[in-house]
C-alpha cells in the first residue's frame, strides 16, 4: 500500500462526482459504481446537477471557442469543492492539461484564476483512492480472470502509473493477467476513430487480438470511450470477452457481484 | 557557360528522379490504402519494433536521460530565441574559414542557388549525402530540370531513388521495402544509373550491400561536386556536422573538389558544448546506438585536403514563419532522429508515404502544415493524423510536446475555416456546444436517448448506422444506450425524486 503522506490526514471525505457526459448518458453503470465504491469507503458523494461535459471532444478536434463555455461551466460547477472525482482518465486529463490554455484563449482573467484554483483538485478515480485516501484494498470481490489496458491519457497524460493495477490486485478472488503491448494506444482517440477510421480500426484490432490472446474473461480500463472502441471490435468478432470499467470491478462485492 | 563535355544521354537515365510529394491525397485516404497492405504493415511493424526495443535499451543506460532531454530543449529554445544572432556568427566564421555563405528564403531560391553553383563547375552529375533539407526543397528535381543528375549515396536513399519511389521514414527511407524487392530494383535499375548489379545477385543482405558498394564507389571516384546537408552547424567555429552509419557521406564530404551544403537555419547550435548534448541524444534516439559509426565535421576549406570550393546555403523555407508562432515553434527543436516515428502506432499502420512529405510520422504531422502553411487538403488533414496517445512526446529527445502542437494546429485549421461555409462537422460541433452548455438541455436530450433505448429493449448492439456514424459501425459494434441515465438514477436514489 502506498503512503500518501501528509495529504492523507486532511483527505477530503466529501467529494463532488464528475460523472462525465459520456458516462452519464451511455454508461451510467460506471459513475454508479464510483458512487458505490466511495460511499463504501465512508466518503460523502455529491452530484452537482448542473455539470455537463469537460469539452474534450471540442478541444481535441480544434473547436477551442466551442470548448470555452464548457470550461466556464465546469469551474462554475466544481469550484466550491475540495475534491472532484471522475471515472474517466481522459476527461480528467483534458481538465488538468488543457483548461489553462483554453482559459488564456478566452482572455478572461477571472476564468484563468478559477481554472488555476479548481483543476488541481480534480482526480481520476484511482488517483483519489490511492493518493488521497491512501487505500488500495477497497473491499471488492471479483472472481474472474482480467487483463488491464492502461489508456493513453491515464498512462501518459495523468501518469497514474500502476495505481489501477494496485487496486485490481487487491480485489478478492481476481486473477490479473498481463497484457502484451499494454502501453500501445487502442486507436480510439476521440474523433480520430471517425476521421481516420481505417487506422483506428487497425490499431484496435491489434489491441483486441492481444486481449484475446491473454485468455482473460474481462478487459478492464479507466476510460469507457477506449473500452467502447476495443469492445466494439471484440463484440463484432464475437470474442466473448467482456469489457468493464475499473470502477465496476472495484464496486463488485460477494453480495452484489458485477 | 560551357557544357561542352556533357554527354548526349539524359541527365538521369533512371527516370523522372524521385517522385514528388506534391498533390498527395489527404491523410485518411492515403493511410487507408496502406492499412490494407499487409506486407507493408508487416515490414513496418518489424522494423519499428526492432528500433524501438534497441532505443529503449540504450536510453535506459543513461542515468540522467531526462535531465539531458531538458537541457537539449532549453538549448534549442534559447538558440531559436536569438536565431538571427547565431546565424550571423555562423556566417562570419564560415566566411573566415574560406566557405561561401548563401541565404535562401524559400525552396525555389535554394534550388536556384545550388543549380547555379553546380552549373558553374560545368559538371552534369553530383553525389549526395542523405539530406532532409534537399529533399524538402526538391533539389534533385530542380537539378534534373537543369540537366544535372543527383545521385543519392545513402544505401536506403539509393534504393528509393532507383525504385522511382519516395522515402517513407526519416532515418530508414526504404523501411517499407523487403529485401527481395530491393534485389529486383538493383537488378533492373542499377545498370541505367552506372555500374550494373551482378547477374547472379541474391537477396542476401551482404550481397545487396556489396552490389551497392561497387556501384557507389564508381560514382564517388568520378564525382567532382557533392551536395550535403548537415545535422548541426556550430556557430562559434563555423563547423558543419553530419552523422551517418555507412561512411558514404564521408566519401561525399572528402573526395569531390566542390562541396555544397544545404542547411536549414534551425540547425545552428551556438557552441561545441551545446553540440555535446545533441551528440549524446541523437544516436541513441535514432538508431538505438550509443554512438553513430561516422561523425564528420568540416570547417570551411582545409588547404590541399578535401573540397577546395565550399558553399553553405542557409535555407529558411517557412522556418521564420514557424518561429513567429509561440506554440508551434517548438517543432523547430527537432533534430530529425525519428524516435517519434518508431513509437507511433499511427505511423506503424499508415506508413510514411501517407504523410505526403519528406517529414513523416508525428513530427511531420506538426512540421509539414507549418512549413507549407495550412493550405491544401493534405496539410489540413495532417494535424488529425494522430490519436493523441502521447508516445511521441515521451520518446522525443528534445521534448517536443507533439500532442499539444497537434491540438494547437487543429485549432488553427478550424479557426481558419470559420470564415468560410460551415461544414457538417462545424454545425454538429456548435449544436453539441449548445446542448452541453446547459444541463437542462442535456437532461432533456438524454430523456430522448433513454426513450429510444426502451424501444430497443433486448438488443445487444445497434446495427449499421448512417453517415457519419457509419465510420464507426462499419467495423465496430455500437452499444445500445441504457434505459436510465446516471442523472435519472441519482435523482431516484439520492434525491428522492424520479
Amino acid at each position: 500500500m502506498t503512503d500518501a503522506g501528509p495529504e492523507r490526514a486532511e483527505a477530503p471525505k466529501r467529494v463532488a462526482l464528475f460523472a462525465t457526459c459520456f458516462n452519464d448518458t451511455m454508461w451510467p453503470g460506471t459513475p454508479r459504481a464510483t458512487v458505490q465504491v466511495l460511499e463504501r469507503l465512508g466518503v460523502t458523494v455529491e452530484f452537482p446537477w448542473k455539470q455537463t461535459c469537460c469539452g474534450q471532444m471540442f478541444t481535441n478536434t480544434g473547436y477551442a471557442d466551442e470548448a470555452i463555455p464548457l470550461v466556464r461551466g465546469f469551474v462554475d460547477t466544481f469550484e466550491p469543492y475540495a475534491a472532484v472525482v471522475a471515472p474517466s482518465a481522459s476527461c480528467v486529463g483534458s481538465v488538468r492539461e488543457q483548461y489553462a490554455a483554453l482559459a488564456r484563449r478566452s482572455g478572461d482573467p477571472g476564468l484563468q484564476r478559477a481554472v488555476e484554483q479548481t483543476t488541481p483538485r480534480v482526480y481520476e478515480l484511482s488517483e483519489y483512492l490511492v493518493d488521497v485516501l491512501g487505500v488500495t484494498d477497497v473491499g471488492a470481490s471479483f472472481a474472474h480472470r482480467v487483463t488491464y489496458h492502461p489508456t493513453c491519457h491515464s498512462l501518459r497524460m495523468l501518469r497514474v502509473g500502476d495505481k489501477p493495477l494496485q487496486l485490481l490486485r487487491a480485489v478478492e478472488g481476481i486473477e490479473v493477467i498481463e497484457l502484451p503491448g499494454a502501453d500501445e494506444c487502442c486507436g480510439f482517440g476521440g474523433t480520430f476513430a471517425m476521421k481516420n477510421a481505417a487506422v483506428s480500426v487497425a490499431m484496435g484490432s491489434d489491441k483486441a487480438r492481444h486481449i484475446r490472446d491473454t485468455g482473460a474473461e474481462v478487459v478492464v480500463a479507466s476510460d469507457n470511450s477506449c473500452l467502447a472502441h476495443i469492445g466494439g471490435l471484440l463484440d463484432r468478432g464475437r470474442s466473448g470477452v467482456r469489457w468493464m470499467h475499473l470502477a465496476e470491478v472495484l464496486a463488485s462485492t460477494r453480495e452484489q457481484p458485477a | 557557360m560551357s557544357r561542352s563535355h556533357r554527354t548526349s544521354e539524359p541527365a538521369n537515365p533512371v527516370g523522372s528522379t524521385t517522385a514528388t510529394f506534391v498533390g498527395m491525397p489527404s491523410f485518411p485516404h492515403a493511410a487507408a490504402d496502406a492499412v490494407g497492405n499487409s506486407q507493408l504493415r508487416r515490414n513496418l511493424r518489424h522494423a519499428t519494433h526492432t528500433i524501438r526495443g534497441k532505443r529503449a535499451e540504450v536510453v535506459a543506460e543513461v542515468p540522467d536521460w531526462e535531465a539531458l532531454r531538458a537541457r537539449a530543449a532549453a538549448i534549442k529554445d534559447a538558440t531559436l530565441a536569438r536565431l538571427d544572432e547565431h546565424l550571423m556568427t555562423l556566417e562570419d566564421r564560415l566566411t573566415a574559414a574560406g566557405a561561401h555563405v548563401h541565404w535562401a528564403r524559400d525552396a525555389e531560391e535554394a534550388c536556384r542557388i545550388v543549380t547555379d553553383l553546380v552549373q558553374q563547375t560545368g559538371v552534369d552529375e553530383v553525389v549526395k549525402v542523405k539530406s532532409m533539407a534537399t529533399q524538402e526543397i526538391e533539389l534533385n528535381e530542380a537539378l534534373a530540370a537543369a540537366g544535372v543528375a543527383a545521385w543519392e549515396t545513402d544505401l536506403a536513399e539509393l534504393i528509393v531513388q532507383l525504385g522511382d519511389d519516395r522515402p517513407s521514414h526519416i532515418l530508414v527511407p526504404a523501411i517499407h521495402k523487403g529485401r527481395s524487392e530491393i534485389r529486383q530494383i538493383f537488378s533492373e535499375r542499377m545498370a541505367q544509373a552506372g555500374r550494373a548489379a551482378p547477374a547472379d545477385l541474391t537477396d542476401e543482405p551482404a550481397a545487396l550491400a556489396e552490389a551497392a558498394r561497387v556501384h557507389l564507389r564508381e560514382k564517388f571516384l568520378r564525382a567532382r561536386v557533392a551536395v550535403s546537408g548537415a545535422n548541426f552547424a556550430v556557430a562559434d567555429t563555423g563547423t558543419l556536422i553530419v552523422l551517418e552509419s555507412e561512411g558514404n557521406g564521408r566519401m561525399c564530404l572528402t573526395l569531390p573538389q566542390t562541396l555544397i551544403s544545404v542547411v536549414g537555419i534551425e540547425k545552428v547550435v551556438p557552441t561545441w558544448e551545446d553540440l555535446d548534448v545533441f551528440l549524446q541524444l541523437l544516436p541513441r534516439s535514432s538508431t538505438g546506438e550509443r554512438m553513430n559509426p561516422y561523425t564528420s565535421m568540416w570547417t570551411g576549406v582545409a588547404e590541399d585536403d578535401g573540397p577546395q570550393d565550399v558553399h553553405v546555403v542557409l535555407v529558411d523555407n517557412g522556418r521564420t514563419t514557424v518561429l513567429e508562432d509561440p506554440v508551434g515553434r517548438e517543432a523547430l527543436r527537432c533534430i530529425r532522429c525519428s524516435a517519434c516515428l518508431n513509437v507511433c502506432p499511427v505511423y506503424e499502420r499508415a506508413g510514411g508515404h501517407a504523410y505526403g512529405s519528406v517529414y513523416p510520422g508525428p513530427i511531420g504531422a506538426v512540421l509539414t502544415p507549418q512549413l507549407r502553411g495550412i493550405t491544401g487538403a493534405l496539410e489540413k488533414s495532417l494535424p488529425y493524423a494522430s490519436s493523441l496517445c502521447g508516445a511521441c512526446f515521451d520518446a522525443c529527445p528534445v521534448r517536443i510536446d507533439i500532442p499539444r502542437l497537434l491540438v494547437h494546429l487543429r485549432t488553427r485549421v478550424v479557426d481558419e475555416g470559420r470564415s468560410g461555409r460551415p461544414s457538417a462537422e462545424s454545425v454538429a460541433m456548435r449544436s453539441a456546444e449548445w446542448l452541453f452548455s446547459d444541463a437542462r438541455r442535456l437532461t432533456r436530450a438524454q430523456q430522448g436517448v433513454t426513450t429510444a433505448a426502451r424501444a430497443l429493449r433486448g438488443r445487444t448492439s445497434l446495427g449499421a448506422l448512417p453517415w457519419p456514424m457509419s465510420a464507426w459501425s462499419s467495423a465496430r459494434d455500437v452499444p445500445v444506450p441504457p434505459q436510465e441515465t446516471f442523472r435519472q438514477w441519482w435523482a431516484r436514489t439520492h434525491e428522492g425524486r424520479a
